[in-house]
């Protein structure tokens, strides 16, 4: 254990940090009080502004008003090139790296000590194979990062940063992409460091992680820091409370308690797999059936958008079967989009601007995506412009898409009333199986409820909807049952008479409700 | 076969494959930045046209080179400015150049010259000449290897040498200098060396300057040591065929030597041919040979013949996201 | 084509091109003075040439007919995502097929089934020569500008190979093949005016013009139309929307190739069947490459094609008069302004677009202020 004075000395202080982008808080007054050689965990859901927060500290971002001081000395922080002379580094959750180099090569690009490499490789290897020696950050230096698995790519990064003299790491979510066992050896490596006295900031929603590495934790929610404790004092039920805490409405919108019809979707075993192999659907298992509204809860990156991809055809698993409306399919031969709008599945996609819409076609033209070859819209190879026009401007008129210009170019509508197009689009076709993404990101407060109303329409005509979404408040409103994942698997189903805050949040954060 | 034949064929091979080892390693150093060089046509053909006149009206080699390797790096430093300092799409901006030279090139020839857009030959003082004139003729007695080594491989002028031995030097820059480093890792991915405070720009600017240079030597070549003047459209396509080369040796130096070798000996074989009966195959027509080069490289990028990877950023243009 | 500046519509279809015209046409005269030659002079010698008299507007009109074949290629591809290159060899390989029917059955056929056979003939052979490049590109990731360019040298050396070793009539001197019988030619618009009754000074304008219009017509419609020209834009516009629209996008991006094949070869009917009535060696030069500086030009619109094309045209008609008339002028000087404007309205445009942003802007808020005083 390092002696207390050194722990008594404060690596950074961020005080009344402020950060607004256009009208929302990103960051509102926040402080936040780092102890030298510690493992400071910074934790909240997607959008509370740790990421903003980190952001500032790595200079990515300005703050509007606000302080920082780093191992006592007042900073300006303008680039990352002023945070790596502080001592900061920051491993992101993109690596950057060149996988067609080594992995030396990589560390060394940009800070080389001479130019002629081969002088510069034996430098700049002593110091590295001291550097993993002391810290037991084991890197094949002379692989390929392209050959490397994942963890020691992340490694690598961490050796980067230290390479550069970052007495301050800031990790973001480090642990989404590894696996347990990667897992371990990185918090091996993270209480070395620690050990050694380097500063180590552990951005993460993962709740179990931060018990078992940190020993200090801060809480934000919506831009504000509300919990900052040492972690002997802290409990993951209370840490899952202080993330998600908010008055759940109760007695949301009451409507007689519908019958439910069939089974209209069925996946099972459902695994899927990324290009870096990493699972990202791990044996799911869900049923839709019409008359209900099943929300999707989580963190952003748990598993929710491959779950649509799935779902709506764009992304085949490596294992799994599907019953949609009664037709079957299998891993080996999975349906597609087109296949699927024609058994009566519709999506609305997460993702407006590259999959919504096409942005430079005329809203006309993305009123009829996916549609194109229906009878109604086309006859032979032609496409029936007038059927078109007016089938965009009957979807204007009925969801209130402002201005009615069915001409107009589709990137000039704003975001809430583009949703409200793809929406008319999509329950315009009256599916039996609707999956949202996010329904109301980037929709001014107007369009909300005039969407929630729809969706409870479709739910009540006997339609079996699916919504994920990263806001909590929407999935309490709209669910009649509601599906938390983390890490890619179902970590638990709730009716949504049994939804708390307590309980929501410690399946979200990985816990057991 | 005859050993004459074999020297005559080896020292044909090396000359006709000079501007293209010059200009397929110019096309390495821009393409291996990230940055799309089908300039290369034009390039030469200009930087030809430079040599050529200013050769012919100073008397002066050295003037004639700098002249070349001048506007070839300014022709360079404009697909730049397009293409590096803002997102102009590199493709359009090569096929721009290449017209621009074509055109201009004859327009200035006619205008300065009046032979119909030839230069007036330079003169033999200026003409670059073979660094050992003895050689052949002493050792054409020896048998075997007389005529491959005197007329193959020592009858040369220095430009021939200085290409071949570009070509190491090419790849010590590449993979054993600093620049070298940064320059590949720009063209797979510009954002992390962005990110580890290395100019993009800067770069880019270096790698196209160093282009211009060799694009300038390939056409010097053409007009000082290969013919003595030059004619419009002189370049013929070799451009095209050196980045044809460049890809066949999959954007390695040597690789790009051996495939430039291998085109330059198509094309010496070619006239040869002619007329010839091979077994099996029967005559094959010159059109077949000279078609070769272009059919190899579809076949390598269809992938049937191993695959070749390019740079990872080749092409896109680089916008620094925040 | 992305838009990363924003002006509005109108001034990014008409003002943006003659902006980039303008600033190619200041460098070409720049050029022009370079030389001593009188700028205004040439440009008025040029455009009398072009324009002044039936038989000039008439060679203008013929050349525009193989250039708006050669722009659709490349626009049609551009709206699929693509840069087609190979206009240049797709029209080789056009004008071969169309020849080589109008060899094999000119004697045979009449016209009317003759002409259709060669339309269709060139069209399938330019359109293999782009598939080719297309299928590699989305089913095996060889990058199509590459590729075509390697196609279009292979295309000219199997011309020569064909016309050298196979088509060309024994001890003759010109590369050349025999001369089609009647049936396989278009009757030049001189023939066909005088028909109706009008006189018509001879030209080498056939009546491939009226099929240039009705390609640019039909281009047209494709694109604007069709569920087949819809899902090509959205695959070029949006290739992650037209995935979720479970569009298949290599699918289209082949089709996109041959549609824009099948346009290059029509450049056979006009030279081929409309003028030489042989299969010859040079009966492209260089059309392939125009076809992209019209394509840029006219913002790959068929309208914009058509009057760029007409533009094109004009430079090298008038051209060709400024050649006859001004000492020390020659047609590379065409040459030399067609690769401005390629440069200009291509590879630059991000430089310029900004300043003409700017520009309106500027404009916008003098008037206003004009109008605020006024009002």
């Amino acid at each position: 254990m390092t002696g207390s004075a050194a722990r008594a000395a404060i690596a950074v202080r961020m005080t009344g940090i402020q950060k607004r982008f256009g009208a929302v808080a990103a960051n509102a007054d926040v402080n936040l009080t780092v102890l030298a050689g510690t493992v400071h965990g910074l934790v909240g859901e997607n959008g509370a502004g740790k990421s903003t927060l980190m952001s500032v500290l790595y200079g990515f971002y300005q703050a509007d008003s606000g302080n920082i001081e780093v191992f006592g000395r007042p900073a300006i922080i303008r680039n990352a090139d002023d945070a790596i002379a502080l001592g900061i580094g920051m491993v992101h959750q993109h690596f950057m790296l060149v996988d067609s180099l080594t992995a030396m090569e990589n560390v060394m690009l940009g800070a080389e000590p001479h130019w002629l490499l081969r002088r510069a490789e034996s430098q700049v290897r002593s110091k590295l194979e001291t550097l993993m020696q002391s810290t037991g950050l084991h890197v094949a230096l002379d692989a390929l990062v392209s050959e490397l698995p994942v963890g020691d790519r992340q490694r690598l990064e961490i050796l980067k940063a230290l390479y550069r003299g970052a007495r301050v790491l800031i990790l973001d979510e480090p642990t989404a992409v590894l696996t347990p066992q990667e897992t371990e050896q990185l918090f091996g490596v993270l209480r070395v460091l620690r050990e050694q006295g380097t500063t180590i900031l552990l951005i993460t929603h993962k709740l179990k992680e931060v018990m078992r590495l940190c020993d200090q934790v801060t809480v934000m929610r919506a831009g504000c820091v509300v919990q900052e404790m040492p972690i002997a004092q802290a409990s993951i039920e209370g840490l899952a409370e202080a993330m998600v805490g908010r008055k759940v409405q109760m007695g949301r919108l009451q409507d007689d308690v519908l019958s439910l019809g069939d089974v209209l979707l069925q996946a099972s075993h459902v695994t899927v797999r990324d290009a870096m192999n990493v699972v990202r659907l791990d044996d799911v298992n869900l049923n839709l059936r019409g008359g209900e509204i099943v929300g999707v809860a989580g963190v952003s990156g748990n598993g929710q958008s491959e779950l649509l991809d799935v779902l709506s055809g764009l992304l085949a698993p490596i294992e799994g079967e599907l019953l949609l409306c009664g037709q079957r399919f299998s891993a080996a031969k999975w349906l597609d989009p087109r296949a699927a709008r024609s058994w009566g599945l519709a999506h609305v996609p997460e993702d407006r601007h590259a999959r919504a819409m096409v942005m430079d076609f005329a809203a006309w033209e993305s009123a009829v995506l996916g549609y194109e070859a229906l009878p109604e819209y086309a006859s032979g190879g032609w496409m029936k412009h007038a059927a078109m026009l007016q089938g965009t401007a009957t979807m204007m008129e009925r969801f209130d898409v402002r201005p009615r210009d069915p001409a107009l170019l589709s990137r000039s509508f704003s975001g809430g009333n583009q949703q409200k197009l793809v929406l008319a689009r999509e329950l315009g076709q009256l599916p039996k199986v609707l999956l949202v993404g996010q329904p109301t990101r980037g929709v001014d407060i107007g369009a909300i409820e005039f969407i929630y109303a729809q969706l409870r329409a479709m739910r009540d005509a006997g339609c079996a909807v699916l919504v994920v979404s990263s806001e909590l408040d929407e999935i309490l409103a709209l669910s009649t049952r509601v599906i938390v994942m983390n890490q890619g698997r179902v970590a638990g189903e709730l009716p949504i008479e049994d939804c708390t805050e307590a309980s929501l949040g410690l399946l979200m954060v990985g816990g057991v409700a | 076969m005859d050993e004459s034949l074999l020297g005559t064929l080896l020292a044909s091979t090396l000359r006709l494959a000079t501007p293209l080892i010059f200009c397929a390693l110019a096309g390495l150093f821009s393409e291996r930045s990230g940055v799309v060089d089908i300039g290369l046509e034009g390039k030469m053909l200009f930087a030809a046209f430079a040599a050529g006149a200013v050769g012919a009206v100073s008397g002066s080699t050295t003037l004639a080179l700098l002249a070349a390797i001048g506007v070839a790096i300014a022709l360079s430093w404009i697909h730049g400015l397009a293409c590096v300092s803002h997102q102009g799409d590199q493709v359009v901006s090569g096929v721009a150049i290449n017209i621009i030279a074509a055109g201009l090139t004859v327009v200035l020839g006619i205008a300065w010259f009046a032979q119909g857009g030839q230069t007036p030959p330079v003169t033999t003082a200026v003409r670059i000449q073979p660094l050992f004139p003895q050689a052949p003729a002493a050792l054409a007695g020896v048998p075997w290897l007389g005529a491959l080594v005197g007329e193959g491989l020592l009858g040369h002028n220095a430009m021939v040498y200085l290409s071949l031995a570009l070509v190491p030097l090419s790849w010590w820059l590449l993979f054993r200098t600093r620049f070298g480093l940064r320059l590949r890792a720009v063209g797979e991915n510009p954002q992390m060396v962005d990110a580890a405070g290395v100019s993009v720009t800067r770069l880019r600017y270096t790698a196209l300057s160093l282009n211009g240079l060799l694009c300038g030597l390939a056409g010097s070549y053409l007009v000082l040591a290969q013919s003595a003047s030059f004619s419009p459209n002189m370049t013929a396509g070799r451009g095209f065929m050196a980045l044809a080369a460049l890809i066949f040796g999959r954007w390695y130096p040597v690789g790009a030597l051996w495939a430039c070798l291998l085109f330059g000996l198509l094309d010496a074989a070619a006239i040869r041919l002619q007329g010839v009966h091979l077994p099996v195959i029967g005559e094959v027509p010159v059109q077949a040979i000279q078609a070769l080069p272009y059919v190899l490289t579809v076949v390598l990028l269809a992938g049937f013949i191993g695959k070749a990877v390019a740079p990872q950023a080749l092409g896109r243009p680089y916008a620094k996201e925040r | 084509m992305n838009t990363s500046y924003a002006m509005p519509r109108w001034a990014d279809l008409v003002l943006l091109p003659l902006v980039c015209l303008a600033v190619a046409l200041l460098a070409a005269g720049g050029v022009v003075a370079l030389v001593g030659q009188h700028p205004v002079e040439v440009i008025s010698v040029l455009v009398h040439g072009a324009f002044g008299s039936a038989r000039g507007l008439s060679y203008t009109l013929y050349y525009a007919t193989t250039f708006v074949f050669t722009g659709l290629a490349v626009a049609v591809a551009f709206h699929g995502g693509l840069f087609n290159i190979g206009g240049e060899g797709q029209a080789i390989l056009g004008g071969l097929g169309t020849g080589l029917v109008a060899l094999w059955f000119s004697a045979f056929l009449p016209s009317w089934l003759m002409l259709p056979l060669m339309v269709v003939s060139g069209a399938l052979f330019g359109m293999a020569w782009a598939v080719v490049p297309g299928y590699l590109q989305a089913y095996r990731g060889s990058h199509v500008v590459i590729t075509t360019i390697m196609f279009n040298f292979i295309a000219s050396t199997l011309l020569v190979y064909v016309l050298v070793n196979h088509l060309r009539p024994a001890g003759a001197m010109s590369v050349e093949s025999v001369a089609f019988s009647e049936s396989a030619k278009l009757p030049g618009m001189h023939e066909a005016l005088a028909w109706l009754g009008v006189a018509w000074p001879a030209s080498p304008l056939n009546l491939s013009v009226v099929l240039a219009a009705l390609a640019a017509l039909g281009v047209y419609l494709f694109l604007w139309r069709t569920r087949a020209g819809y899902r090509l834009r959205a695959v070029g516009s949006s290739p992650s929307a037209a995935e979720y629209a479970g569009i298949r996008t290599r699918h289209q991006v082949v089709l996109g190739m041959a549609v824009s094949g099948a346009l290059a070869g029509m450049v056979g009917m006009n030279e081929i069947a409309g003028v030489h009535g042989k299969l010859l060696l040079e009966f492209v030069s260089g059309a392939g490459f125009t076809g992209i500086a019209v394509a840029l030009m006219g913002r790959n619109h068929p309208v914009g094609i058509v009057f760029a094309s007409i533009l094109f045209g004009a430079l090298f008609q008038g051209g060709a008069e400024v050649a006859f008339e001004v000492r020390g002028f020659s047609r590379d000087m065409v040459v030399m302004l067609q690769g401005f404007i390629v440069l200009f309205s291509g590879a630059m445009v991000y430089v310029i677009a900004p300043l003409v942003a700017r520009g309106l802007n500027l404009a916008g808020r003098c008037l206003r202020q004009t109008g605020a005083r006024h009002g």
